[in-house]
């Protein structure tokens, strides 16, 4: 199956997260990725939500119906930018705490804390590398890690 | 009008006068209290449900037998989770409904406050949509909102939740300004290369079927579609939505397919080269199992719903539109085509001279349902709004009575909530005080919300109400027959534990009994004399009988069964 992704505008209503939610889950699909946030216009926020889903424009029609739900534009992946967020908690000691920051200097993740037995990264880019950055940070020991959820825009309409 | 100040509660109710509301249902209780103060000096009619499920059945049934809103108001807690049945059961019919309820204090939410409920969270799934007002200021212009949510587009449930410290609120009353949703802009227009490509279809076909549905009724299409299958001889299916959107005595009409339609309505579609589908949503009870649904037919889906279309099958050409709008494009654009289909109503004819629906009364055996139904229907002339409860009685009731006006057959069909029947005929008599109202129901539904024939008693809504008396959940113990081996568990009732009549008398209504063939006529005339009173007749049936045809559920409606001896072969 291939991922899709959908840009959905919706008015920045209380609920209209769960309403977009739970119309997903309560017609059977799921969701690998969802995030939402404000956009430049006022009251209007954006999700963007990936799938794998062949039903994809089952779930855009059901969506669509939402009365907060104002847009949904499918993404052409050829056409779109995307970007996610990670902040990872690795154990670092003496012995291992160069070839840490070496790797994560490597990678264009960001130190943002360092404590006597951890270091907080912070890392922006594509799920690949961050999926990349976690697979290097791993024999060290996560202690915690948290990603943002993608994001998407598109070049051209 | 004038700038005084109201409260909240006055808000509504001046909302609802506002919005030409005359009737609502409704059960009070703590949170929506203030809120029926005001109720007490309008003139808005309150009649008060002994349940919110039957209140919200009754809006319900004001809603399918006129094609208005239907209000229905309720109390917070158990008031709202009540409601829940007859919101999933309205937004699966698409019937537009209003629904106030009460809700604790926004001081109190989500403190588990005594009767707090998660009000909006609980109902979003069973409405179009809802709302937690917050603000007293608010509420005119919420409920333009949510009427014209629930009325347009495709109709359905909208919630208002409103606290009751809001409801208190001192506010004045502003006149709602314009609807202002850029999230919902329903498509009632269809587009005319569409139209272009369907007309072009049916040029072509040899074989075509209207396949009719609800969207008909709630777009009043009933006319116009007339007229498209008239003007071009296009046979008429009718699913159990769109029973009454075309004249059963007309001759194109099929009636209804599917599960338990007749033989010719679901065996045309198997055959058809074209299925015009207008307001309908191909649901498995007419489809059976969708990859042997008509298979040679391509399809024209015209539906106000874009999500309906290519939801169960893929649609050769999608119509999204109001269904008049559709069938007036159609009619234009066909002008004065005159289609090729005389062999297929030859075809069609003969399927209905060899397989006419059956049943077999006999002068001393026990009543069967559908020589009860014939005889009803004669003795009242066309004239009555038929309501109906879910099961065996409803089948026979979709088979056998002859629909000739839309909004004239009331049910519960997406949903299939037993109970349904008894609250949402006294809607409709509410509605139509002058006219025939008939419930006719099991008696496994009517136990469900039989309460409500005190409603109907003492808000002098005389309706008439019969239920078959089988003694049984008779379609649960059909299926326990054919599929289970006859092992009857949990189906039986008994026949006479309550004892109908009594029941009936002691709900300040008439009661009569019929149990014999030679009876039949002179009770259910007794039954239309009687005026005053809500008249409740047991008309005990054989519990032994079964609807036919039958699709078994999930397989293809190319193996009909047509009678208990086809059982042998399943």
């Amino acid at each position: 199956m291939t991922e899709r992704i959908l840009s959905v505008l919706v008015e920045d209503k209380p609920g209209v997260l769960a309403r977009v939610s739970s119309t997903i889950s309560r017609r059977g699909f799921n969701i690998s990725s969802l995030s939402v946030g404000p956009t430049n216009i006022e009251g209007r926020s954006k999700m963007t939500i990936v799938t794998e889903l062949d039903a994809v424009e089952q779930v855009k029609k059901q969506l669509n119906k939402l009365i907060n739900v104002i847009k949904i534009v499918e993404l052409d992946p050829e056409l779109t930018i995307e970007t996610e967020v990670l902040l990872l908690k690795v154990s670092i000691n003496k012995e291992s705490q160069t070839s840490v920051i070496e790797k994560a200097n490597l990678s264009n993740a960001k130190s943002v804390d360092v404590g006597q037995d951890y270091a907080i990264f912070e890392l922006t880019g594509t799920s690949k590398d961050l999926d990349k950055f976690e697979k290097l940070m791993k024999p060290y020991g996560i202690i915690e890690m948290v990603r943002g959820g993608r994001i998407a825009l598109q070049t051209t309409v | 009008m004038n700038k005084e100040n109201l409260s909240g509660a006055e808000l509504v109710v001046r909302s609802l006068e506002y919005l030409n509301i005359s009737t609502v249902f409704g059960v009070p209780g703590g949170a929506i209290l203030p809120a029926y103060d005001p109720l007490y000096d309008s003139p808005v009619r309150h009649v008060l449900a002994r349940h919110e499920q039957g209140a919200g059945h009754m809006a319900e049934g004001y809603a399918q037998a006129t094609g208005e809103i239907g209000v229905v108001i309720a109390t917070s807690g158990p008031g709202a989770t009540n409601l829940i049945t007859s919101l999933a059961n309205a937004l699966m019919d698409s019937t537009p409904l209003l629904a106030i309820t009460g809700q604790v204090a926004t001081t109190s939410i989500g403190n588990d406050a005594f009767q707090e409920a998660y009000t909006v969270g609980l109902s979003m799934a069973a409405t179009k949509h809802n709302y937690l007002v917050t603000k007293a200021s608010e509420i005119p212009q919420v409920l333009k909102e949510a009427k014209y949510i629930a009325t347009t587009g495709r109709p359905g449930p909208v919630l208002v939740d409103i606290p009751k410290d809001v409801l208190n609120e001192v506010s004045k009353w502003v006149e709602p300004g314009p609807i202002n949703l850029p999230g919902y802009k329903p498509t009632l227009e269809p587009n005319p290369k569409m139209i272009q490509q369907a007309v072009e279809l049916i040029k072509k076909s040899k074989k075509p079927i209207l396949y009719i549905g609800g969207g008909v009724i709630h777009a009043r299409a009933h006319k116009e579609i007339f007229e498209l299958s008239t003007k071009y001889n296009i046979p008429v299916v009718t699913t159990l939505m769109g029973r009454g959107g075309f004249p059963d005595g007309n001759s194109l009409c099929l009636g209804m397919p599917g599960m338990h339609g007749n033989y010719t309505s679901t065996t045309s579609i198997q055959q058809s080269d074209l299925l015009i589908a207008i307001g309908v949503r191909f649901d498995d009870r007419v489809t059976a199992n969708p990859d042997y649904f008509a298979q040679n037919a391509k399809v024209i889906h015209a539906d106000i719903d874009p999500a309906e279309i290519g939801k169960v099958r893929e649609a050769e050409v999608p119509i999204v539109g109001d269904a008049k709008s559709v069938v007036i494009g159609l009619i234009e654009m066909l002008g004065e085509t005159v289609l090729d289909v005389n062999d297929w109503l030859e075809v069609i004819s003969k399927m209905k001279n060899d397989f006419p629906l059956t049943y077999t009364q006999k002068d001393d055996g026990p009543l069967k349902v559908p020589f009860v139904l014939e005889e009803i229907q004669k003795l009242t002339k066309d004239e009555a709004i038929v309501v109906s409860g879910v099961g065996q009685h409803q089948m026979w009731i979709s088979q056998h009575w002859k629909f000739e006006k839309p909004n004239t057959w009331l049910n519960s069909g997406g949903l299939g909530t037993m109970g349904y029947a008894l609250p949402a005929a006294i809607g409709a008599k509410a509605a139509y005080p002058d006219r025939l109202v008939l419930a006719l129901d099991g008696d496994g539904c009517f136990q469900m919300t039989c309460q409500e024939l005190i409603t109907a008693s003492t808000e002098n809504i005389p309706l008439k109400i019969v239920v078959f008396n089988n003694g049984n959940h008779g379609m649960v113990r059909q299926w326990q027959k054919i599929f289970y081996n006859n092992r009857f568990s949990a189906s039986e009732l008994t026949h006479h534990t309550p004892d109908y009549v009594k029941l009936a008398e002691s709900m300040g209504a008439v009661g009569l009994r019929v149990s014999q063939k030679s009876e039949v006529k002179n009770v259910f005339e007794q039954m239309l004399e009687i005026n005053d009173k809500p008249v409740l007749v047991d008309c005990v049936v054989d519990p032994e009988d079964m609807v036919f045809p039958m699709v078994p559920s999930g397989g293809s409606n190319d193996k009909i069964l047509l009678s208990e001896k086809d059982l042998e072969n399943l």
